[in-house]
């Protein structure tokens, strides 16, 4: 029971995608405890007083908060099984930096995609067709960002291709036509149990999305 | 022994941690100072292409960019004094904390970037971030490391050489001994840290950097208006 680990969690968030997606690829059981942003619970403002935000990972009663801080802390806890960052000092500061960018880039611009219109969701969708190319120069012919190892920088960026059907079908495009290295590594990495159990089907993820962009449009 | 080399700029606090976490661990390096903000070395944007921007490390002819991810590096290429807890829980605190400030940094100059009633909200908002850095992140603590100082406390170390000057330049004091006594303290103890002490900007120099950039944000906010 002290051993417990508890995810404060939201189906639909990719920050909390990714922690699930850590925690499976170290085979660590868990208890998720879905929370109602709208009504969160006093489990969580204890927990994370200072964002109020999910995830939260509760591991022997103490939290550990931020999705990429997260997955470092599970890596060096249970470090003997699949670890996520490499072991040289150059290859994990580049690991680190790809999942700052990622964190940095991806989610603000992939949001204005999908709840903008017009000339704002134009510009974003170039935007976003450049960082992903800029990841693509990353990956190069590598089978993951890790190299021959699904890792870090994988985890930090593959939840958000639970966005791609919200993307592609309000922003009008295609993301293979300009990205196809990217569709490919996205696929290549949902055929990990890891993943494929820990995104939510793309379809609702758009419906969830639309009804997020309604309440935005409403304010 | 392969060769270190810092790019930075002498009053910015992001390359600034880098060269406190070097000196800390007695590295020695080449530094290069970067002629902000129009004329990046062609050396700078080879090494940096993504983001352009100060600080990089240079390693044995690896670049390593982004303050934090540089400061990771670091603590682990040179463990002497370390910058970072052994224990999986308390360096997730630490990276927390690292990670919170480095967020707010910017948000909490914006105070000196601002007039009017945009700035008092700016002025407001930085009571909010300090109490929160004061309360959850200091705490009782001499230093957000400990006994020592550890990463977080090298990014909150922009208070020192960045913020308060800022706050002469536009007559606002935020931390004081009534108003945040332990962050207060905190100042006191990391000025006086002597790596730090021996690596801080000229005081003067960098508010009369700052007077020039306050007038500039003046005319840019008149011409907005």
């Amino acid at each position: 029971m002290a051993d417990e680990v508890i995810l404060l969690d939201l189906w639909s968030s990719p920050f909390a995608m990714r922690v699930r997606i850590a925690l499976a690829e170290k085979g660590i059981e868990y208890e998720s405890k879905e929370e109602d942003l709208s009504n969160k619970s006093s489990l969580l403002l204890k927990m994370n007083p200072v964002h109020k935000q999910i995830p939260v990972l509760i591991h022997k009663g103490r939290p550990v908060c931020e999705s990429l801080i997260i997955v470092q802390y599970i890596d060096e806890v249970w470090r003997d099984k699949s670890p996520l960052l490499p072991s040289h000092p150059c290859d994990r500061a580049n690991a680190r930096f790809w999942a700052d960018f990622v964190d940095k880039k991806i989610y603000s611009t992939g949001k204005l995609v999908w709840a903008t219109t017009g000339e704002v969701q134009e510009a974003a969708k170039k935007e976003l067709i450049g960082c992903f190319n800029v990841l693509e120069g990353e990956l190069g012919d590598k089978p993951y960002f890790g190299g021959d190892k699904f890792g870090f920088t994988d985890v930090s960026l593959i939840p958000f291709y639970s966005w791609f059907y919200a993307m592609e079908t309000c922003g009008n495009f295609n993301i293979i036509e300009d990205c196809p290295k990217l569709v490919a590594w996205a696929k290549r990495c949902m055929e990990r149990e890891s993943v494929s159990k820990s995104l939510p089907d793309q379809y609702k993820i758009y419906c969830f999305l639309m009804g997020l962009k309604k309440k935005l449009d409403a304010k | 022994m392969d060769e270190v080399k810092l790019f930075g700029f002498w009053a910015s606090p992001f390359s600034r941690r880098v060269i406190w976490a070097l000196k800390l661990k007695g590295v020695n390096y080449e530094y290069m100072e970067e002629d902000l903000p129009y004329n990046k070395s062609d050396l700078l944007l080879q090494y940096n292409p993504v983001h352009k921007k100060i600080p990089v490390l240079v390693h044995g002819g690896k670049p390593i960019a982004e303050s934090l991810v540089i400061l990771e590096y670091i603590d682990e290429v040179w463990p002497q004094n370390p910058l970072l807890p052994e224990d999986a829980y308390e360096r997730s605190v630490a990276r927390f904390w690292a990670k919170f400030i480095d967020e707010k940094t910017r948000t909490m100059w914006e105070f000196f970037q601002k007039f009017g009633e945009e700035q008092e909200k700016a002025i407001q908002n930085n009571f909010e971030i300090l109490r929160t850095i004061e309360e959850y992140g200091l705490g009782d603590k001499k230093f957000f490391g400990g006994d020592r100082i550890g990463v977080a406390d090298l990014v909150f170390g922009m208070v020192i050489h960045m913020f308060v000057p800022m706050e002469e330049v536009v007559g606002v004091k935020f931390i004081k001994a009534d108003t945040f006594p332990r962050l207060h303290a905190w100042m006191k103890n990391f000025s006086e840290q002597p790596t730090i002490k021996d690596n801080v900007p000229d005081h003067s120099k960098v508010v009369d950097f700052l007077k020039i950039r306050r007038e500039l944000y003046r005319t840019s906010a008149h011409h907005n208006n």
